[in-house]
C-alpha cells in the first residue's frame, strides 16, 4: 500500500520539509534526482515532492511517471523562488485536453 | 476516402451494415464521454490552478523563514533541531474514479508526534515560524498532490479519447459507408446483368421457336 511521503532537493531547500514528517532525500543533480525518482516509485511512495529546480532537468522521466495513479510526482518552489515549472504543468495539461489554452491565457494577459 | 478490401457479396455487406451500427453508436457514446470528460477537467484545472498559487506562495514563505532562522543562530544548530522529526506522516491511499478512470485519492491518515521536535532553548523564534507554517501548509501540499495527479491522468485521457473519436469520424465510419456503397451498386449491377442476360436468352428461345 502506498502511504509514504517523499522529498527530493538539494540539502539547503528541503531539510525543513521534514518537521512535517516527510521523508527527506539529498540529490545535487539530476542524475541522482533521475535514480531518486526511479527508486521511490517502486517503493511505498504516495506523494513526492521535488524541488522546480531539479524537475526542470528530469521532466522526461517525469513525463512518463504522469500516466500512473502512483507516485504523483508534485513540483515545488524553493525559498528563493519559483521558476514557473509547477504552472507550466498546468497549462500543458491543458492545451494536451483542449488543444489550446483557453482556461488561464486571458489571464496573464 | 478508399474503401476496403472485401468480396461484394451479400454476407459482407451484412456484416459491414452491423459493423457501421457498432461504429456510430460507439462514436456517439466516445463523444459524449470526451465531453463530460473536458467538463470535470475544467473545473479541476481551475481548482489545480488556484491550489498551487497558495501552496507556492506560502511554502515559498515558510522556507523563507526557514532560511531566516538559518541566518539567525548557526545554521548547522538548526538543521540538527529538525534532524530528527519527532513527528510521521502516514497517508490514506484509495482509487477513486472519474467517467472509468482509476485516479488516485489521497489523504493524511494520521500525523502524530510533537510538532515542535527541539528544545526552545537553543533556536531562534523564526524557526517556530516557520514550522507552523509548514505545517499548515503540508495539507494543502497533499491535496495539490491528489489534484494535479488526476488533472495529468484526466489530461491523458481525454488526449487518447479524442483520437479514438477522431478515426472513428473520420476514418472507419466514411470508410465503412463507402464500401457499404460500392458492395451494394456491385450487386445491383450483377442483378441487372442476370436480368439481361435472361431477357437476352427469352429472346433466343422465341426466335427459335
Amino acid at each position: 500500500m502506498y502511504n509514504k511521503v517523499g522529498v527530493i532537493g538539494d540539502k539547503d531547500s528541503v531539510t525543513a520539509l521534514k518537521v512535517v514528517g516527510a521523508e527527506i532525500f539529498n540529490a545535487d543533480n539530476a542524475e541522482q534526482a533521475r535514480e531518486l525518482v526511479k527508486k521511490l516509485s517502486h517503493d511505498k511512495f504516495a506523494v513526492v515532492f521535488i524541488t522546480e529546480q531539479l524537475a526542470v532537468q528530469i521532466a522526461d522521466t517525469l513525463n512518463k511517471a504522469k500516466s500512473q495513479p502512483f507516485p504523483a510526482i508534485v513540483p515545488i518552489p524553493t525559498s528563493f523562488n519559483s521558476n514557473g515549472f509547477g504552472m507550466d504543468g498546468i497549462k500543458k495539461d491543458v492545451e494536451k485536453a483542449l488543444g489550446t489554452d483557453i482556461l488561464f491565457n486571458e489571464e496573464d494577459k | 476516402m478508399s474503401i476496403m478490401n472485401v468480396n461484394p457479396t451479400r454476407m459482407e455487406l451484412k456484416r459491414l451494415q452491423g459493423r457501421l451500427k457498432t461504429a456510430s453508436r460507439g462514436y456517439k457514446l466516445l463523444k459524449d464521454k470526451t465531453d463530460e470528460m473536458i467538463r470535470k477537467f475544467i473545473v479541476l484545472a481551475r481548482q489545480n490552478k488556484l491550489l498551487r498559487e497558495e501552496v507556492e506562495t506560502q511554502l515559498a514563505d515558510a522556507l523563507q523563514s526557514y532560511a531566516l532562522a538559518r541566518t539567525f543562530s548557526d545554521s548547522r544548530a538548526i538543521d540538527e533541531a529538525v534532524m530528527m522529526p519527532s513527528r510521521s506522516v502516514t497517508l490514506q491511499c484509495g482509487r477513486s474514479s472519474i467517467m472509468g478512470i482509476n485516479v488516485p485519492s489521497i489523504e493524511i491518515a494520521e500525523s502524530h508526534g510533537d510538532v515542535y521536535p527541539y528544545g526552545f532553548l537553543t533556536v531562534p523564534e523564526q524557526l517556530d515560524n516557520s514550522v507552523n507554517r509548514l505545517n499548515a501548509v503540508f495539507s494543502k501540499m497533499v491535496y495539490l498532490a491528489q489534484v494535479e495527479k488526476t488533472c495529468n491522468m484526466l489530461a491523458d485521457e481525454i488526449e487518447k479519447n479524442k483520437r479514438r473519436v477522431n478515426a472513428l469520424e473520420n476514418i472507419m465510419i466514411p470508410q465503412m459507408q463507402e464500401t457499404i456503397k460500392y458492395i451494394k451498386m456491385k450487386l445491383d449491377e450483377d442483378e441487372r446483368s442476370s436480368t439481361v442476360r435472361l431477357m437476352k436468352v427469352k429472346d433466343m428461345l422465341a426466335q427459335k421457336q
